[in-house]
C-alpha cells in the first residue's frame, strides 16, 4: 500500500489510519463513535450540525470531528469538559424549538436526537418562550417532512443533490424560520428518495407506510437480502409479531453502499400474505386430501418413479432450494426452467454501480448457474410426460395447453393457485423468504446470505428441505439438517461456489469463481 | 469635520480627499486628481514587486479582521496554471458601518484602479466586485466608472495598452449581511446559497468557482494606489511611532448620538477620546456618552471609560477591550435603553443566520428573544446566566462567525453593563436617565 498512514492518540487510544480519514471515522476504527448529525460517510461533508465538537490538543478552538483531517501526533480528547459542554449546548439548542413528542414519534427508540440527549444532554432545557411552529407537510412519494422535528442537517438535501441527483430538496428561509424546502411541483417520487426517511437521524422524515404501525422497540431485526430484484441490496426485515413491518437498507459497500430503493423498501407486503397453503396434500379423486409429509414425499416421489421431472423454478427461491431441485432433474434424467420478471431499470446515478434492476428477481444468477435454463417460455422446453414441479411459480401467463402436457404435476409452493387446485397430483407446502434461511447470487455474482426472520405457518418446511426429503426418496440420500449443509454440499458439487461456506460468506458476501476471476482481470 | 461636513483639520485625508467632489466620479475629473498614474505604473511592473511593496506598507485588510494585506495575496501561487480571482468585498453589511459606500459614491474609479491593481498583482485576470444589494447609488457610480474605463481601454484584454487583461465585473447581492462573508460570498457569487463555507479548503487555495481566490475590503483596495504612487515608506508613516503593527489611514463612520456623525479619516494611533469630542463634536446637547461600539455592531461594547482610553488602530482598542473592526462606530447616549439597542442587534443577527449551524441558527433568535422579553419588562434574574451560556456556545463553535457577532454585544453588555439588565429584571421598566442640563 502506497497509502501514507498517521497515528494519532483518540482518549488515550492509539489509532492507525490512511492520511486524510477525518477524526470521526479515526475515532470509529477505536471503538469510539462521536456524537454527530449532519456527517454521514456517503455524503458530502457539511459541517453544520456542530455536534461531533472535540478537543485536539495544540489548537485554540473546539474542532468538528468530521471535518477535521487526522494529523500524525494529534492528540484528540472527546469527552474533555469544554466539548461536553459545547455538544450539550447544540443538543440543548436542537431541542428548544422540538415539539419533545417522542411518545408519539414514529422514530422514538431508533432517534438520534433522543440517543445523544439521553447520553451527553441536560436534565431539562432553560427555553421560556413559546417554540417556533411549522406545519407537517406531505412530500410526496412515501415521505412526510415533520418540520417541527426536524433538526436541519441537510442529509436529505444532500442525498436527494448528490446521490440520486434529483435536487428537489432545500433549505429554505434562514436563520431558526428555516425548514426543508422542496421545489414546487416536484415530489419525492424518486426510485431512490425514500432513503432519506432512513438517513433523516430524528423524527422528521417519515414514512407514510410505516406510520404509526409500530415502535421501534417492538420489533425484531434480521439482516436478509432484498428478494426484489437481482441487485442483492442489504436489508434489515422487522417484524413485529411474526408480521414483516418495515424493510431498511443495511450498509454493504460491495453490493448497495447503505440504500435500497424503494420498491424494494415497500415491497414486502407479499411476506405477509395469508392464504397460504399449510399442509401437504395429496390427490384424492377430484380433490386434494391432507396427509402426512412422509406420505406426500412418497408419493411425489412414485410418480417421478421412471418418468423425467421437468423443474420449473421461481428465480426467488434459494441457491440451497435450486440446487435441490437440479438434482431432482438430474436424477430422473430430466430438465429445468426459470422465468424472471422483468421491469424498467432505475439507477442511483451517484452511486457505483447501484440499480434497481431490470430482473425484478433475485437469484436469477442463482439458478442459471444451478444449470437450470433461463427461458420466457419455460414450458417449451417440458416433454410430453415430463413430471412438471412448480416450484413457487403461480404459472400465471403460462400457456394451459403446455402444462397440460405434463404427465403429472408437483407443487412445491408456498400456495396454491387456482389451477393447482385441480391440476395438481401433490401439495408440499414451503416456508417463504422470510421465513427460511438461504443465500442469493445476485448478477455480479455475489453469494450473499438471508436470514429467517419469521416462522413459516402450519406444517410448512423449508423449500431445501421439502426439496430434499424428495430427493431422498428418489433413492438419492439427501438427508441434510440445516440449509449450511446443504451450502456446504453445494460448495464441494459445484466449482463455482468451491470454498464457500456460511462462515465465509459473513456480512458481505462473496463473489462466485466466474465472477472473482472476471474481477481479478479487470 | 468629516465628510458631509468639511474635512476637520487633524483628519488625515487620503481615500476621502475628494469625498463630496461630484466632478472626481468621472474617469476626466480622476485623471485630473492623478487618477490611474498608480495602474499604468503597476502594469509594467513585476506581480511580485506590487505584493512586497504592499507587504512593506504594513497595509491591513481594512473589513474587520486586519489581516496583512501583502501577506494575503503572497498566498496566491502565481504560474500555477489556475485562474486566479481578485473579489472586492463591496457588501458593507455591518451595521454602523458605511465607509466603503462612501468611496464608492464619489471616487469609483479609486475602487477600479485598487482592483485592477491588485488583480494583476495576485495573477488574476478577473476581478468581481460584489456590491450590497441595497446600494443602489453606489452600485450606479460603480458601472459608470466601469463602462468608461472599458471604454478608454484601461481595463480589458489590453489594460491601458499593456498587453495584461485585467477584467472587473460588479455583481449585485440580494441583500444577506451574511453574503459579506467571504466563502458565502463565494457561494453567492457561483449563484448558490450564500452560506459560508468549511475551511479549510482556504479561498487561497481553492476559492470562487474552486480556483485560487483573495477577497479584499474596498477601503483596502482603495488604498493600493496610494501606496504605488507613494511608497510604503510613505504609507509606514501614518501611525503610532511605537506601534509597528497598524499603519496607514483609517476611514470611521460615525452614527448615533453625536454632534456630527459621518465619514472621518484619521491616521493609525489617533486618540479615540479627541475623535469622539473634538472630531465628532461630542454628545448632543445636555447628554452624555454611555456606551461606544468602535467597530462595527460585532465588536465588543466599550464603556465611556475604556473609550476614551482607546488608540485607534488594531492593537490600542484591543488593549481596552474591544476591536477595530470595521471602524464603524455606534454611539449611544444616556438617553438610550441599552438593553433595547442590544436586543435589536441580536434580532438582526436572529434574522440573518444562515441556518447552517445549530448554535447560529437557533442561537441568535433564542437570545433575540429572550432579550425582547427582558425590555418588555418579563425578564428573570436567569435570563442573564442563560445569555451568558448561549453566548458561550455561539462563540468559537460555528462555521463562520456570525454567532459570535450576535453573542459579543450581549456578553460584553452584560459584563460592562450588568446594572441596565437587572434594573429591567427588577423595575420591569426602561431605566432612562433624566436629561441632565
Amino acid at each position: 500500500m502506497d497509502e501514507k498512514m498517521v497515528n494519532l492518540t483518540i482518549e488515550g487510544r492509539t489509532a492507525t489510519v490512511p492520511e486524510g480519514t477525518s477524526i470521526l471515522e479515526a475515532a470509529k476504527t477505536v471503538g469510539i463513535l462521536i456524537p454527530h448529525y449532519c456527517y454521514h460517510p456517503s455524503l458530502s461533508i457539511a459541517g453544520n450540525c456542530r455536534m461531533c465538537q472535540v478537543q485536539v490538543e495544540k489548537q485554540r478552538k473546539l474542532m468538528p470531528a468530521c471535518a477535521t483531517a487526522v494529523a500524525d501526533g494529534q492528540v484528540v480528547h472527546v469527552y474533555a469538559e469544554d466539548a461536553l459542554r459545547a455538544r450539550q449546548g447544540v443538543l440543548e439548542h436542537l431541542l428548544i424549538n422540538h415539539p419533545l413528542d417522542c411518545p408519539i414519534c414514529d422514530k422514538s427508540g431508533e432517534c438520534e436526537l433522543q440517543d445523544y440527549t439521553y447520553q451527553e444532554g441536560r436534565a431539562e432545557g432553560r427555553l421560556r418562550e413559546p417554540k417556533r411552529f411549522n406545519p407537517t407537510e406531505d412530500f410526496g412519494g412515501d415521505v412526510l417532512y415533520v418540520t417541527n422535528r426536524c433538526i436541519l442537517c441537510t442529509r436529505c438535501v444532500r442525498f436527494m443533490a448528490e446521490k440520486a441527483q434529483d435536487p428537489v430538496l432545500n433549505i429554505s428561509e434562514r436563520g431558526d424560520r428555516a425548514v426543508i424546502g422542496k421545489v414546487p411541483g416536484h415530489d419525492l417520487t424518486d426510485p431512490w428518495a425514500g432513503n432519506v426517511i432512513y438517513l433523516c437521524p430524528v423524527g422528521a422524515l417519515l414514512s407514510k407506510d410505516a406510520l404509526n404501525k409500530v415502535r421501534s422497540w417492538e420489533m425484531d431485526r434480521t439482516p436478509s437480502i432484498c428478494p426484489g430484484c437481482s441487485q442483492g441490496c442489504n436489508i434489515v426485515l422487522e417484524t413485529r409479531d411474526n408480521t414483516v413491518v418495515r424493510l431498511q437498507p443495511r450498509p454493504n459497500h460491495d453490493v448497495n453502499e447503505f440504500f435500497m430503493c424503494d420498491e424494494g423498501r415497500l415491497g414486502y407486503r407479499w411476506m405477509n400474505r395469508q392464504d397460504r397453503v399449510e399442509y401437504p396434500m395429496v390427490r384424492r379423486g377430484d380433490g386434494l386430501a391432507t396427509a402426512e409429509w412422509e406420505a406426500a414425499t412418497a408419493e411425489a416421489a412414485s410418480l417421478l418413479s421412471g418418468r423425467r421431472a421437468f423443474v420449473l423454478a421461481s428465480p426467488n427461491l434459494s441457491n440451497e432450494a435450486l440446487f435441490m431441485l437440479s438434482r431432482i432433474a438430474k436424477k430422473t434424467g430430466g430438465a429445468g426452467a426459470f422465468r424472471v420478471r422483468q421491469g424498467p431499470e432505475a439507477p442511483l446515478p451517484g452511486a457505483h454501480d447501484l440499480a434497481l434492476r431490470v430482473d425484478r428477481a433475485a437469484n436469477g444468477d442463482g439458478a442459471a448457474l444451478m444449470g437450470l435454463a433461463r427461458d420466457d417460455a419455460p414450458l417449451a422446453r417440458m416433454q410430453d410426460g415430463d413430471v412438471l414441479i412448480v416450484a413457487d411459480e403461480d404459472l400465471a401467463g403460462v400457456d394451459a395447453a403446455d402444462a397440460a402436457r405434463a404427465g403429472a404435476i408437483i407443487v412445491i409452493g408456498t400456495t396454491l393457485p387456482a389451477w393447482a387446485r385441480h391440476a395438481a397430483a401433490v401439495v408440499l407446502p414451503i416456508t417463504n423468504f422470510a421465513e427460511e434461511e438461504g443465500t442469493f447470487t445476485n448478477l455480479r455474482g455475489r453469494v450473499q446470505r438471508f436470514r429467517q426472520a419469521k416462522s413459516g405457518p402450519g406444517f410448512t418446511r423449508s423449500s431445501w428441505l421439502a426439496a430434499a426429503d424428495l430427493l431422498t426418496a428418489l433413492g438419492e440420500p439427501a438427508e441434510y439438517l440445516r440449509a449450511q449443509d446443504v451450502f456446504d454440499a453445494l460448495a464441494t458439487a459445484n466449482p463455482e461456489f468451491a470454498g464457500m461456506s456460511y462462515a465465509t460468506l459473513g456480512l458481505r458476501g462473496a463473489l462466485v469463481a466466474s465472477a472473482a476471476s472476471a474481477g481479478a482481470v479487470a | 469635520m468629516g465628510y458631509p461636513h468639511t474635512p476637520h483639520d487633524r483628519e488625515t485625508l487620503v481615500l476621502s480627499r475628494h469625498f463630496g467632489e461630484a466632478e472626481a466620479r468621472s474617469l476626466e475629473g480622476w485623471k485630473k486628481r492623478g487618477g490611474y498614474s498608480a495602474l499604468e505604473k503597476a502594469l509594467h511592473m513585476d506581480p511580485a514587486e506590487i505584493v512586497n511593496i504592499v507587504k512593506e506598507s504594513g497595509l491591513r485588510g481594512r473589513g474587520g479582521a486586519g489581516f496583512p494585506t501583502g501577506v494575503k495575496w503572497s498566498f496566491m501561487k502565481l504560474g500555477d496554471g489556475k485562474p486566479h480571482y481578485l473579489i472586492c468585498n463591496a457588501d458593507e453589511s455591518e451595521p454602523g458601518t458605511f465607509k466603503d459606500r462612501e468611496i464608492m459614491r464619489w471616487t469609483p474609479h479609486a475602487l477600479v484602479e485598487g482592483c485592477a491593481i491588485a488583480a494583476y498583482a495576485i495573477g488574476a485576470e478577473t476581478c468581481y466586485i460584489y456590491i450590497r444589494g441595497e446600494f443602489t447609488e453606489p452600485l450606479l457610480y460603480m458601472e459608470q466608472a466601469l463602462t468608461e474605463a472599458y471604454a478608454a481601454g484601461l481595463l480589458g484584454t489590453n489594460a491601458m495598452g499593456s498587453g495584461k487583461t485585467v477584467n472587473v465585473y460588479v455583481h449585485k447581492g440580494a441583500g444577506a449581511y451574511i453574503c459579506g462573508e467571504e466563502t458565502a460570498m463565494m457561494n453567492s457569487l457561483e449563484g448558490r446559497r450564500g452560506n459560508p463555507r468549511i475551511k479549510p479548503p482556504f479561498p487561497a487555495v481553492a476559492g470562487v468557482f474552486a480556483q485560487p481566490t483573495t477577497i479584499n475590503n474596498v477601503e483596502t483596495l482603495a488604498a493600493v494606489p496610494h501606496i504605488l504612487n507613494h511608497g510604503a515608506a510613505w504609507y509606514q508613516a501614518f501611525g503610532r511611532a511605537d506601534n509597528p503593527k497598524s499603519k496607514g489611514t483609517k476611514l470611521f463612520s460615525v452614527c448615533g448620538n453625536v454632534q456630527r456623525p459621518g465619514v472621518y479619516e484619521v491616521a493609525m494611533g489617533f486618540p479615540f477620546k479627541d475623535f469622539l469630542y473634538d472630531l465628532c463634536g461630542g454628545p448632543l446637547p445636555g447628554r452624555r456618552f454611555r456606551a461606544i461600539i468602535p467597530g462595527g455592531i460585532s465588536v465588543p461594547i466599550q464603556t465611556v471609560d475604556e473609550a476614551e482610553a482607546s488608540i485607534m488602530d488594531y492593537e490600542g482598542f484591543v488593549e481596552q477591550g474591544t476591536m477595530l473592526g470595521s471602524g464603524g462606530v455606534i454611539v449611544i447616549d444616556d438617553a438610550q435603553n441599552l438593553v433595547k439597542q442590544i436586543a435589536r442587534a441580536t434580532r438582526f443577527f436572529a434574522h440573518e443566520s444562515c441556518a447552517q449551524c445549530t448554535q447560529c441558527r437557533e442561537g441568535t433568535g433564542w437570545t433575540a428573544r429572550i432579550l425582547e422579553r427582558i425590555v418588555a419588562g418579563e425578564g428573570t434574574p436567569e435570563d442573564l446566566e442563560t445569555l451568558l451560556d448561549i453566548g458561550w456556545n455561539m462563540t468559537g463553535t460555528t462555521i463562520c462567525v456570525l454567532s459570535d457577532s450576535c453573542a459579543v454585544p450581549v456578553s460584553s453588555g452584560i459584563h460592562k453593563f450588568r446594572a441596565d439588565f437587572e434594573a429591567l429584571i427588577k423595575h420591569k421598566t426602561v431605566h432612562v436617565i433624566p436629561v441632565v442640563a
